[in-house]
């Protein structure tokens, strides 16, 4: 399948994609990774006039701690992420995700920015950042704005990015003592989407939940937080009947569509499953097991 | 409809081409360059059997542009072999019968090579792994990572 025509722009500083893209507007896409770009472009569901590579701009390729966070550049690939030291000892819920996604080719060139930046609910870093609390630098024309990630996603395919912005960066809160984060996935094989997600992580004192983020992955047109199983979680004892109720909440809040993964009850029901495994290992880890 | 001037260098040769922006880099490989050797399976990103090695990292080359190759290192299945001596991954195919109708064969060979330049003695799990994004059809996983294993003594 070839691509529809389309100009290609290689801008080798930020200001320079920048005015590429304030000069093409909604004509122009920013192609990275392009592991979802370039597939969406040979099934012809877009034809963007111009592709602003930003492929080649320097520096924009870290993950590293900072001032008590964890800061993930434009262009740090999946790959680098599954094998970041920092990220398996201290993020392992970001591990667990970027080992999960489509498959370790894909994953070489496919960056965690736009895994985000795509806005396909059924991409699995949103999950996974909605229930960490991540926040998304865009930078435009004016200089750079965050965004609350539950504020990021603002339909299918579609995030609060301006077509002018470029997401330069994903903020995670370095996790605070007596935390512990997991994503789960169920997949019919290697690359495919998930027929259902749930990211989970829990913030523990003692045995009791003093705060809690849940995630959920190609369960509705947008990546879904799980707001009421969340708000159930705190203040309660972190054990497996608080777990399965949170479930239940959890799968209340899906809005999944039948497809070739399952029927609407199959895939909620998968909900439930995975949030309560989401949460048992988050708890595990948090704990320290 | 814009055209580029690419310059790469293709199993250590400098190559150039003039190509349109929407080029593949696989096209490019096969149409321009006649190396047929990387194969065209699904066109999706998902089978693997187009992988080449950009920069050493292994890559769906139906999956990058053209464009996104200039200036860089290309090695395709035709670049293994040294001075009429097989790769140690093509011994290894060739002595555990690691093929069967060979489409797979060029993709899973570089992931192969490639997984066998970061580590020395990958246990099944991790060659297993590794190659996850490569689809074999006719199910030929056993000796393909037979193959594997052969290569890395022969590489140790």
């Amino acid at each position: 399948m070839i691509p529809p025509a389309f100009d290609y722009h290689s801008p080798r500083t930020l200001p320079e994609a920048l005015a590429l893209l304030g000069r093409y507007g909604d004509e122009a896409k920013v192609l990275s990774g392009g592991q979802s770009l370039l597939p969406l472009l040979k099934l012809r569901f877009a034809q963007p006039a111009h592709l602003v590579d930003i492929g080649r701009i320097p520096g924009l390729d870290y993950i590293r701690e900072d001032g008590g966070v964890l800061k993930i550049g434009a262009l740090a690939r999946e790959a680098a992420l599954e094998t970041s030291e920092v990220v398996r000892s201290r993020y392992p819920i970001l591990a667990d995700t970027a080992a999960v996604i489509a498959d370790p080719i894909v994953r070489n060139l496919a960056t965690v920015c736009g895994n985000l930046a795509h806005g396909d609910p059924a991409n699995d870093h949103p999950a996974t950042m909605l229930a960490i609390g991540a926040e998304v630098v865009a930078t435009g024309p004016q200089g750079a704005r965050t965004i609350p990630i539950a504020q990021f996603f603002t339909g299918i395919f579609t995030t609060a990015l301006a077509p002018n912005e470029v997401l330069t960066e994903i903020r995670i809160p370095a996790p605070p003592p007596g935390s512990g984060g997991a994503y789960v996935k169920l997949e019919r094989k290697v690359g495919d989407f998930a027929t259902a997600g749930a990211a989970a992580f829990l913030v523990l004192k003692g045995d009791v939940v003093q705060s809690a983020g849940i995630g959920l992955t190609n369960l509705g047109p947008t990546p879904i937080k799980a707001r009421e199983a969340e708000g159930y979680l705190a203040g309660k004892k972190a054990d497996e009947s608080t777990f399965a109720e949170a479930g239940r909440i959890a799968a209340s809040a899906a809005r999944p569509g039948a497809d070739r993964r399952g029927s609407v009850e199959y895939k909620r029901e998968m909900a439930r499953v995975l949030t309560v495994r989401a949460l048992r290992k988050a708890a595990g880890r948090a704990a320290g097991r | 409809m814009a055209r580029h001037t690419v310059q790469l260098t293709v199993n250590g040769a400098p190559r150039s081409a003039e190509v349109e922006s929407r080029l593949l880099l696989v096209h490019l490989l096969r149409d321009e360059f006649r190396l047929t050797g990387t194969h065209i399976g699904c066109d999706t990103t998902h089978c693997g059997a187009c992988t080449v090695l950009l920069d050493g990292v292994p890559v769906k080359s139906c999956t990058v542009l053209a464009v996104q190759a200039d200036g860089r290192q290309v090695q395709t299945v035709e670049g293994l072999a040294r001075d009429g001596a097989l790769h140690p991954i093509q011994e290894g195919f060739m002595q555990e019968h690691g093929l069967q109708c060979g489409f797979c064969t060029p993709g899973m060979m570089l992931t192969g090579a490639a997984l066998l330049e970061r580590t020395k003695s990958p246990g099944e799990d991790e060659i297993r792994r590794a190659i996850s994004g490569n689809l074999c059809r006719c199910t030929g996983y056993v000796n393909i990572v037979k193959a594997v294993q052969h290569a890395a003594a022969k590489m140790r």
